[in-house]
């Protein structure tokens, strides 16, 4: 087969991605060493000053992370309309930050969620739980991160994936330790910058190929250019139906389902600590209104691109291998097959790809699919991993070796700008609310620096370990840290503003029984640990699944939050008068001293 | 206006904005975008049948517009009460 011309002349993929890779890690470290971090301010919010426009940038980044990035638009192509529950379930939550957190946060000015909490409900109990859920939900997330970090490493430099996870601990460690919140912050500005363009180059060059539309967001409802006057999405309704898969447009999730998930993911959103921290660091209340706007607008654009990619490659999957002979498929088919992100098994041996529903392979004993044990059950004969989507799309549409390579950069900008933020907010519950609120209060602000970037160091290898040997439940757990962050912290902090009367009996219960059902589902209905084998969907409780029972915990913390605590004191008038004082936002510089 | 009662007509103001706009929230994502999607589905504009559009579209548009809409609201309030210092 011939290759596409753009190919002939140009530098080859590996180049490109060690020009764009090292290029953009230079930029990181040198941001790193210009914004170090002289003081435990610094270190925590980023000295308080940082302006709204450079903190939205940097939630947008600190939150996109390499499942955004990289797995998002691949979840959607294949699920549909079903995909929209983490489309709207990762952006609305933004409107609860911006209309019932954000400023009242910014307001009360102080460095942690767990300071919130523990000042709130006067209570060091309150404020071990908080320390407690802002750990378990970090961990379960940053493990995730350095593995995606890995992968990145490991699909476009062929270096083995530790080895990758290796390299993204010692970035991540340079910039983190050095700069903490400081150094983070500028960075992610830097990072939001490349991935958006690493996301958006491809997607509009695939949207013009397609469609004759530059705007991806059009070109998804557009005609397609191949002058049969079809649009691409009844095209690709018409093809799913053909093939026996569910019709794009119309999902397979029931609907209570589709209500659980999304709202589990958008109050989980809200309440996920190293987004919440995010807001500690500008400068005036009106500027955390402000920046949780300009950081969703900014994630929003990568968000409405990612179902249009979506519908783009899955159309593109399907008319370049369904019914194709295996002996001409192209180049980037071979190459992905090599890592199994395709995996054909001709099951007729007619020679051909027949592309339909159902499973190619049987699932080994891991759970995994076991790629030498045909499905003989299914005529489907082609395994496809989701994640191709974004990381082969460029080569699919053929695209030049640049924006292949620039693929690679930004999913690595994903991964580790993510895996920076939660880090620093693992290092501060240790460093701050631990250590310097709870076991030794004398300790001086350069001890408690230090200590900082101790347990940053510390909180690096940890996430290193786990993403170097991740345990089997790891990538599982990982969707689920929203619905330990919506079942804990949102009720929590919404209580707080919101109901002057809420005391610290009732919140510590509610954040206890809300967390502990949420650990228990998941156990039971995600893992499997209280049974033989993982129980059926048709036993999950109103028929939710594990990502979506994070509603019916964030309920139940509600309900016994304000149940104990109509039977309880009510908290003293000094707590009641710095509620009053939250909701009122001037002033809120002089009171950011602890 | 004593200051404690001034405190408590801003926070009325405040509220009311936030269930005006919170309602405005649920209504395009949990009403527009799942619960009546498949009415909506029916009408089709260019290529897009309106039910997936508010689902993996438009509602993510609005809730931009949303948060831009508070702020503006909350910077003349904060401005009328006095509270911008």
């Amino acid at each position: 087969m011939m290759p596409s011309p753009l190919y002939i002349t140009s530098i080859d993929v590996q180049t490109w991605t060690y020009i764009l890779i090292g290029f953009t890690f230079t930029l990181y470290i040198g941001i790193a060493i210009w914004s170090r971090a002289g003081s435990t301010k610094d270190f925590y919010v980023a000295g308080g000053g940082v302006s709204p426009l450079a903190n939205g940038m940097a939630t947008a980044a600190d939150w996109m992370s390499a499942a955004s990035f990289i797995s998002m638009a691949g979840i959607i192509s294949f699920a549909g309309y079903d995909g929209a529950v983490y489309l709207m379930g990762w952006t609305g939550g933004y409107v609860l930050l911006a209309l019932l957190l954000a400023p009242y946060l910014r307001k009360f000015g102080k460095f942690t969620v767990p300071d919130f909490i523990g000042d709130r409900y006067y209570s060091k109990t309150a404020r071990i739980v908080a320390v407690f859920c802002a750990l378990l939900v970090s961990f379960t997330y940053v493990a995730g991160q350095m593995r995606g970090v890995g992968i990145v490493f490991s699909r476009f430099l062929e270096v083995d994936i530790n080895t990758g996870v290796i390299i993204g601990m010692l970035m991540v460690l340079f910039y983190a330790v050095l700069g903490g919140m400081k150094g983070i912050t500028y960075t992610q500005v830097a990072q939001y910058c490349i991935l958006i363009f690493a996301f958006m180059v491809p997607a509009i060059f695939i949207s013009i190929q397609m469609t004759g539309n530059p705007i991806p967001q059009l070109g998804f409802g557009s005609q397609l250019v191949d002058g049969s006057g079809t649009y691409l999405l009844d095209k690709l309704d018409g093809l799913g139906t053909e093939l026996g898969f569910a019709e794009y447009t119309k999902g397979s999730k029931s609907m209570i389902d589709v209500f659980a998930i999304t709202l589990a993911l958008m109050v989980g959103t809200a309440g996920l600590p190293h987004v919440i921290v995010r807001f500690f660091t500008v400068k005036r209340v009106r500027d955390a209104r402000k920046s949780a706007g300009i950081a969703l607008l900014l994630i929003v654009i990568l968000y409405t691109t990612a179902p249009a990619v979506a519908a783009f490659a899955r159309t593109n999957l399907i008319e370049t291998v369904s019914e194709q002979p295996y002996a001409t498929i192209p180049e980037w088919f071979k190459k992905w097959e090599t890592t199994q992100l395709v995996v054909f098994t001709d099951k007729n041996s007619d020679g051909v790809i027949q592309y339909v529903a159902g499973d190619a392979f049987l699932k080994g004993e891991n759970g995994k699919f076991d790629f030498k044990q045909p499905n003989l059950t299914s005529a489907n004969e082609l395994y496809v991993d989701r994640d191709i989507m974004v990381l082969a799309n460029p080569e699919i549409a053929k695209l030049p070796n640049w924006v292949v390579a620039l693929v690679a950069a930004g999913g690595l900008a994903a991964a580790l700008s993510t895996a920076a933020g939660l880090l620093l907010v693992i290092s501060s519950s240790v460093s701050h609310d631990l250590i310097k609120k709870i076991i030794k209060p004398s300790i001086s602000e350069r001890g408690e620096l230090v200590a900082a970037r101790l347990s940053a160091v510390g909180a690096v290898c940890i996430a290193g370990y786990f993403g170097i040997h991740p345990p089997d439940f790891v990538a599982a757990v990982v969707a689920l840290a929203f619905g330990l962050a919506a079942a804990s912290f949102f009720p929590a902090i919404i209580l707080g503003i919101f109901y002057k009367r809420m005391n610290k009996q009732g919140a510590i219960a509610g954040m206890l029984v809300g967390i502990t059902s949420m650990l228990l589902y998941m156990m039971k209905y995600k893992l499997g640990w209280f049974d033989e084998v993982l129980p059926p969907k048709n036993e999950w409780w109103f028929r939710i699944s594990p990502e979506g029972f994070g509603t019916i915990a964030m309920m139940l913390n509600f309900i016994v939050a304000i149940l104990i605590m109509k039977f309880t004191s009510p908290p003293p008038n000094d707590v009641q008068k710095m509620v009053e004082d939250i909701r009122i936002p001037s002033g809120a510089n002089k009171t950011t001293q602890h | 206006m004593s200051s404690k009662d001034k405190a408590k007509a801003y926070w009325r103001s405040n509220i009311r904005y936030v269930v005006i706009l919170l309602t405005i929230w649920l209504v395009v994502s949990y009403g527009a975008g799942i619960l009546f999607k498949d009415a909506l589905n029916t009408i089709q504009i260019g290529g897009f049948k309106l039910g997936f559009w508010f689902a993996q579209q438009g509602a993510m548009y609005v809730f931009v517009i949303l948060i831009f809409v508070y702020v503006r609201l909350m910077n003349a309030l904060d401005k009328k009460f006095g509270y911008d210092a």
